[in-house]
């Protein structure tokens, strides 16, 4: 999930008889599971709120080509090279989408980064972790993905047009990306040599938690989720979304032979679902206000990145209008 | 290598340590461009570039005989066994100079291979028009992008003459004539360099008209990269990156 404590401007879900007749006819639209697009009528604060949430995942999209791109240079083979630049330009494609479809609210994109460069605006905790072996390449494209893909499949039915739209394209990509995730894990767990077993063990135990994160603190302290789920910009709860990660995962890391670094994780036949231990929530939230491993990094690479660029936009811009005067001087 | 040289293996890898070396490079610039959609182009482009290289590679593994793969020649081969031209060495400095040494190669590279289509050797005549196709879009690109820059502030355009002061005197090495490329031309196989010059010259004289840009004079070019002979200092510390899984786990399937 690339969108976590997104922060909800209602005061709670407030009962369809106590609504305004306004309110209350763009609730009942999306109860009945129509779209809501650009032009419509909508409350500001599901606008204001979608804007925050489309903005952190686009965001994510951005900051998170980082991490892997961190291993393109350094990728083993001309196939995995070529993989992994598939997937970091499809990356930056899915943020294109996002910050486009974000657009239609009323926010341009410039006025995205400046709230992501000035701190204002958060991309996922993930990214703020790094990447240090080779299987990490495996173990972000399998579980980050991986969860990822848990979030977005049902975004695919979210209440607001454009975002619904984009999210049906990148979805596609996304099981692509954890496919190929998973095919470097099991090069390297179940087919490696002893180093490259190690490695991806190694990148399994500090994956495991963050990944586990990656869904947002507990449904019980999670104070924003109620607004976005009857909105339909939420689909499922934290801890739905974190269990189904999970019963999905334990058994693709039997298969590669990796442990699970969780001395509590255990199936429960009376539920049909695997118990498992909290990630640590203090590191969390360190790490969404700032102190993850990497935050300042990844903000400063991005923040150098768009600074060394200014040239380069202000030079296409000037172009493209001297452009547009000589034509118009010519005709 | 001992005894006669296997022409058409130099010619083979001179092509695929070109994209080879380039799409490495340009790699270099995953998610740092200077707009999202730079991001996505440049990746594309490095992707164009390896995906050519892996069927050079492909091929002079083949010619070579030696049981080796693309993947052996381009991570288990030392700098003087790189046959690459200069400029696709040098460090990528700034966006200017990326797109610049893009441009200047791309201008190359299409003619280049235009010929190469009616190679008498079937496999290279299929590579070339495959890799043609990506070459188009590419120039069509790098050609705007130089011109725009070249033309956009006074800051851009003091940029990009720069950029093109610096990597003029390696342009030179596209257009070697030594007796690979003599022999590759007695065999029908690929034309002299050489001959493609003025081509070249035209097209890039015609996009810095455009963008105010002034070639120098000078004629001067280094060499050394297509032969082996001497390359810059910056291909090892490239190697050394780009290799450093397959030289540190030998054998490793990854």
């Amino acid at each position: 999930m690339y969108a976590q404590m997104v922060k909800s401007t209602g005061k709670g879900v407030q009962p369809l008889e106590e609504m305004g007749p306004q309110d209350r006819a763009f609730q009942e639209r999306i109860d009945r599971g129509e779209k809501i697009e650009p032009k419509d009528w909508m409350p500001d604060a599901y606008r204001k709120n979608l804007i925050r949430q489309m903005g952190q995942h686009a965001h994510s999209e951005i900051v998170g080509q980082l991490p892997e791109g961190n291993w393109i240079t350094r990728a083993p083979t001309l196939e995995r090279k070529a993989n992994l630049l598939a997937k970091v330009q499809d990356e930056a494609g899915h943020g294109l989408y996002i910050y486009c479809a974000a657009e239609t609210l009323g926010i341009s994109r410039d006025e995205l980064f400046e709230q992501l460069h000035s701190g204002k605006m958060k991309y996922s905790s993930i990214f703020n972790y790094p990447t240090l072996t080779w299987a990490d390449m495996g173990a972000v494209g399998w579980l980050v993905d991986g969860a990822a893909i848990m979030n977005q499949v049902p975004l695919q039915r979210t209440s607001f047009g454009p975002y619904a739209r984009a999210m049906v394209r990148i979805c596609k990509e996304e099981s692509f990306h954890q496919r190929q995730g998973y095919h470097i894990m099991i090069q390297m767990a179940k087919e490696g040599t002893a180093d490259q077993k190690r490695m991806a063990q190694d990148a399994f135990n500090r994956f495991w938690y963050p990944a586990l994160m990656m869904f947002g603190p507990s449904d019980k302290d999670s104070v924003h989720s109620a607004q976005s789920m009857a909105w339909k910009i939420k689909m499922n709860t934290n801890d739905e979304l974190r269990q189904k990660f999970v019963d999905e995962t334990v058994p693709q890391a039997e298969y590669l032979g990796l442990t699970v670094p969780d001395e509590h994780l255990k199936f429960n036949d009376e539920t049909g679902h695997y118990d498992f231990s909290e990630p640590d929530w203090d590191e969390f939230m360190d790490v969404i206000s700032g102190n993850g491993p990497c935050n300042t990094d990844r903000l400063e690479a991005r923040k150098k990145a768009w600074n060394d660029g200014a040239w380069v936009r202000e030079g296409m811009m000037a172009h493209a209008d001297k452009k547009a005067q000589r034509k118009l001087a010519a005709e | 290598m001992s005894g006669e040289i296997n022409h058409l293996l130099e010619f083979l890898l001179r092509q695929g340590d070109n994209t080879l070396v380039l799409g490495h490079r340009t790699s270099e610039w995953c998610g740092v461009g200077p707009a999202l959609e730079e991001d996505i182009a440049l990746a594309n482009t490095a992707l164009d570039l390896i995906g050519q290289t892996q069927l050079w590679l492909g091929y002079a593994a083949e010619v070579e005989g030696k049981n080796r793969s693309a993947n052996d020649l381009a991570f288990l081969r030392d700098p003087y066994d790189f046959r690459n031209v200069l400029m696709m060495e040098v460090p990528n400095e700034d966006f200017g100079r990326t797109l610049m040494r893009q441009f200047l190669f791309d201008a190359f590279q299409v003619p280049w291979l235009t010929e190469l289509q009616n190679s008498t050797n079937q496999r290279v005549s299929e590579i070339a028009a495959k890799s043609l196709k990506e070459a188009l879009y590419h120039l069509e690109r790098s050609r705007e992008t130089v011109i725009a820059l070249g033309d956009g502030t006074e800051e851009s355009n003091k940029r990009m003459q720069a950029t093109l002061d610096y990597l003029w005197p390696y342009t030179g090495e596209l257009f070697g004539e030594d007796t690979t490329d003599q022999a590759m031309s007695a065999q029908g196989i690929a034309p002299v360099p050489s001959t493609l010059k003025n081509a070249w010259k035209t097209l890039v004289s015609r996009a810095f008209s455009e963008a105010y840009l002034k070639a120098p004079e000078s004629d001067f070019a280094h060499s050394g990269g297509r032969t082996g002979f001497r390359h810059t200092e910056h291909l090892g510390h490239m190697l050394a990156t780009m290799q450093t899984l397959q030289r540190s786990y030998p054998g490793a399937t990854w």
